[in-house]
């Protein structure tokens, strides 16, 4: 080996801490596109998560199972079907989406939809249905009730977030396709690592990881004294 | 029970012991650019190669910085790329021996059919890429440290342009995927010709420039230094070069054609 782990990995600190500037592109398209498709698709997503769990209406039964079963479709599937629908021939390509962050915003909110509805979905199913009904009957509105709920369920409805998050920020699949990893446009961490390592230049990779690793430990462990302080205190 | 199972245990390992060498022995692998894959040729070539000494080849399809960086570390047997600068230096630090030229193409440059820079009428390369710049038209570049990658950037410098202006895209794919990204953004590129014809049908973009020694596009074969790495199946990669050498093989690679249009010109002269 020409290049010994540790000269590695101090290339790669170095990369992170001189704030290299391509370094900090490709962390910022990846989490502005992100961040964008998560809050676009946010509200739609709980509401229908919420309707999903209280309201019973024809059909539910099937949509609940469309969306547990499109949250299992790897990445670069629905990265195809993205492809179709925005190049030149396809039935969107007249909006020049492709290889743009509006197409990666697209992938990306197609992703972490179905994990926001089906994780909301279990999260509104498990509260006692009486809070809501307690509710309404103290006279507050549709909206306020709701509300209530969602404090009420602060912590799974924050995992459900993280994890919808998490899904889309480490995706490779549809990013590439879609995005096309093009330097300081749509180049996010995910595709220039998978670069970075077809390349053999393992440093700029090696940064990245750790940037995502980094994340992933905050995430986490937030998640966890959340969780920690929502636990019931009398067993 | 006991007996039965460490009998079958021993003749695993045994068998395993008695395979692996062997194994070991026949099989080369060979780093190599993504275009002598993408276009075909390997497949034409290594079953014929294949058939007449015994080994067989497990070809790694990379840009040429990674197939020559697998080199370097003692990865693969043998390399296969087309970076002249980058092939001479791996040599002379001593990685590789007995480099030998045994076929060239060409480069090309592709753009919309209408060819909104007017390159057609450049006298070269240079002149092109210039006019690319200045036109305020997209270049995709594939951006990977590949043979053309590197080829393309050695043509922005004698251009005397920097590769940053608005329209330039790098895009850190390989070359069937980057004219996939040209044709859907409609701007220019540079591509070798092989992969060109390959994707032609699916293409809605032309040659718009060709031509002239800047674009020629030579592949060597270089063996690894069996000093630097003794492990290596030295043998089987020597056998490897010979063959593309011999006559036949040389004369494979003329006649082999896509689409009727001939890929690569044989280039080993004795």
């Amino acid at each position: 080996m020409s290049e010994g782990w540790l000269a590695l990995l101090q290339q790669a600190l170095s990369l992170l801490f001189s704030l290299d500037p391509d370094v900090w592109s490709i962390v910022n398209v990846s989490f502005s596109v992100s961040f964008a498709a998560l809050a676009i698709t946010l509200v739609p997503s709980l509401v229908l998560g919420f309707i999903l769990a209280f309201a019973h209406f024809p059909g539910r039964w099937f949509v609940t199972n469309l969306v547990q079963t499109i949250q299992s479709i790897p990445t670069v599937v629905i990265g195809l079907l993205v492809y179709l629908l925005l190049t030149r021939m396809g039935p969107l390509g007249d909006l020049r989406w492709l290889f743009t962050q509006k197409g990666m915003i697209l992938g990306q909110m197609m992703i972490c939809a179905p994990v926001l509805v089906a994780m909301s979905q279990a999260a509104f199913t498990s509260v006692d249905k009486r809070a809501w009904e307690t509710s309404r009957t103290l006279g507050a509105s549709w909206l306020r009730s709701v509300w209530v709920i969602c404090r009420e369920l602060k912590v799974p409805l924050l995992m459900a977030i993280v994890a919808a998050f998490s899904r889309i920020l480490t995706e490779v699949g549809c990013s590439m396709m879609v995005g096309g990893n093009i330097a300081d446009v749509t180049r996010n961490i995910p595709t220039a690592i998978a670069l970075e390592t077809s390349k053999g230049d393992f440093a700029q990779a090696i940064a990245l990881g750790l940037v995502l690793l980094i994340l992933s430990l905050i995430l986490n462990f937030t998640l966890g004294t959340l969780r920690g302080k929502a636990e019931p205190r009398s067993h | 029970m006991l007996n039965l199972k460490s009998i079958f245990s021993v003749a695993v390992i045994a068998g395993a012991l008695a395979i692996t060498p062997a194994q070991a022995q026949e099989i080369i692998k060979l780093a190599t650019t993504t275009s002598t894959e993408n276009s075909g040729l390997l497949k034409n070539l290594l079953p014929k190669f294949e058939a007449e000494s015994g080994y067989k080849v497990q070809v790694i399809a990379t840009g040429t910085g990674k197939a020559l960086k697998l080199a370097r570390q003692g990865d693969v047997d043998v390399v296969m790329t087309h970076a002249p600068a980058a092939e001479a230096k791996f040599v002379e630090e001593g990685y590789g021996v007995t480099p030998r030229g045994i076929m060239e193409n060409d480069f090309v440059i592709l753009g919309p059919k209408n060819d909104p820079a007017k390159i057609r009428s450049s006298k070269t390369a240079e002149e092109a890429f210039a006019k690319i710049a200045s036109s305020g038209e997209g270049f995709v570049s594939r951006g990977d440290n590949s043979g053309t990658n590197m080829k393309e950037l050695i043509v922005w410098k004698g251009a005397k342009v920097e590769p940053t202006f608005s329209g330039y895209r790098s895009v850190g794919q390989g070359m069937g995927k980057t004219l996939l990204m040209a044709n859907e953004l409609q701007s220019y590129t540079l591509s070798d010709r092989g992969t060109y014809v390959a994707y032609k049908a699916k293409l809605d973009l032309a040659i718009d420039y060709d031509g002239g020694a800047a674009l020629a596009n030579p592949y060597q074969i270089i063996l690894i230094n069996p000093e630097m790495y003794p492990g290596l199946n030295h043998k089987g990669a020597k056998a490897l070069s010979d063959w593309l050498i011999s006559d036949e093989a040389q004369t494979m690679i003329n006649s082999y054609t896509v689409e009727g249009e001939q890929l690569f010109k044989a280039t080993y002269s004795k």
